[in-house]
């Protein structure tokens, strides 16, 4: 499902004389479905670097990225659109949304794109809040206000609200309390089941032992200057 | 300068410095102003068009039909002596509507969606707030179901909580009507939210585009770079 083969990644920084910064290369790394890999290394190894590029948003220097049959690496921009929309999820650490919009509306968002009807949408949205234990006085409201954890768990409720064939998780269980970890851990766990090929990044080890089926070091893909 | 929107739902966002041609390439796209080469290709309903070789008339319609021009300034794009039915009403007239109470209900359906009260309908814009003329505008171009918008700096000039409001309209509209989107603006903020596809101009040149979180995130070229590092937090 993910194919990630001999990748490499430089940052040019411009205004800098140009400096040329090789961050990484010769990366590659194979899901399949229904498989979980973590990608492990110390701060600063390439993690979030190979994740952002298998989602699009760092661009590869060289290599292949295959994504469900597109080439990410070399995918036009509306490709890639439809990409995210169907196939590949991603739970960042961070929640970014439209102010004002109520929780509901922004974990439903996801399935109105593709097309579901808005009652449904909102249904799946709403189970997903109360597995995830957000209060129902909550979904009204904009996430922007709610603690850190509550907004991580906004997003990972979007992240799983359509049944996305490939998933990328950066952090899911951080800042979570035992109960509310439990059941991310059982989300992702069921996900899995259904056949996802998921890539992710956990610092929680015990998360990591129980939901990966294998590790990948990325400081071996440190770039060469 | 080349680029190309396919597809329902899509939103481009411009951004760029001031005097760096975002504004003068819009008017450009919506036939306000000739350019000295060059083509703007127009699905239309009879199939693809070079809007810049139709006769004047035919580019009215197209601007009355298709299309839409959300201006920065409320007051370019409103009738101001005009009521507040009566400037969501006009534009039906021109495409043809007649009936009156059919017209008015229409009009009170869209002052509902963005967000102004129906007791307004017979007010003039004049004696609206600057957010609520905003939301007026847009009311007044999207009631003929245009399948492109053209809008620059939709919301400069609005304090911040109005300004998340209209994002969140202009969001759902795109979404739900299936209406593409070209967006001017130097909110980087805005472009992150709204847009899936970013172009950078500077000096009158598109100096990079892409999809926009990978502009955003991983910019190639210095000005971009520039740009994305002397903002807080987007």
């Amino acid at each position: 499902m993910i194919d990630v083969q001999d990748v490499s990644k430089t940052f040019t920084l411009h205004n800098q004389g140009g400096a040329v910064i090789p961050v990484m290369s010769g990366a590659s790394l194979r899901v399949a479905a229904g498989e979980c890999v973590a990608l492990v290394g110390a701060s600063g190894a390439g993690k979030s670097t190979l994740m952002r590029m298998i989602w699009g948003n760092y661009l590869a220097a060289s290599g292949r990225i295959m994504v469900g049959g597109l080439d990410v690496a070399r995918a036009a921009p509306r490709e890639i659109i439809a990409l995210r929309r169907e196939t590949l999820g991603y739970v960042s650490q961070f929640l970014r949304v439209v102010p004002r919009v109520p929780t509901v509306e922004v974990v439903a968002e996801p399935l109105l794109r593709l097309g579901a009807s808005s009652a449904e949408a909102r249904a799946r949205a709403e189970a997903l809040l109360a597995r995830l234990n957000i209060p129902e006085r909550l979904w009204a409201l904009s996430p922007t206000t709610f603690s850190g954890g509550e907004q991580q768990r906004v997003n990972i409720a979007r992240g799983f609200v359509h049944g996305y064939p490939a998933l990328l998780l950066d952090e899911p269980t951080a800042s979570l309390d035992a109960a509310n970890r439990e059941v991310v851990l059982q989300l992702i766990e069921d996900a899995k089941a259904r056949g996802a090929a998921i890539v992710g990044i956990f610092h929680d080890e015990a998360a990591r032992d129980r939901l990966c089926d294998r590790v990948v070091d990325v400081t071996g893909f440190a770039g060469v200057a | 300068m080349s680029a190309s929107i396919s597809g329902r739902a899509r939103c481009w966002a411009i951004v760029g410095e001031s005097g760096s041609g975002k504004s003068t390439l819009l008017a450009c796209l919506a036939g306000h102003l000739a350019p000295d080469a060059g083509r703007v290709v127009f699905d239309t309903a009879a199939g693809p068009r070079d809007v810049l070789a139709m006769s004047e008339p035919e580019r009215r319609m197209l601007g009355r039909t298709d299309w839409a021009f959300v201006h920065q300034n409320p007051r370019d794009g409103l009738r101001m002596g005009v009521s507040a039915g009566g400037n969501v009403g006009e534009r039906l007239m021109a495409v043809g509507a007649r009936h009156y109470g059919q017209i008015r209900e229409t009009a009170t359906d869209w002052l509902g969606r963005v967000e102004i009260a129906g007791d307004r309908i017979d007010d003039r814009p004049s004696a609206f707030s600057g957010g609520m003329q905003q939301r007026l505008q847009i009311a007044r171009n999207l009631v003929t179901g245009p399948r492109l918008v053209f809008m620059d700096e939709p919301t400069g000039g609005l304090d911040v909580s109005v300004q998340a409001r209209l994002l969140d309209l202009l969001r759902g509209l795109v979404r739900d009507m299936g209406l593409s989107a070209i967006i001017v603006t130097h909110d980087l903020a805005v472009v992150r939210l709204l847009a899936d596809r970013l172009m950078v101009m500077k000096g009158g040149r598109v100096v990079e585009q892409g999809l926009t979180d990978q502009v955003l995130d991983d910019p190639q070229h210095g000005y971009t770079q520039l740009l994305v590092s002397s903002v807080l937090q987007v």
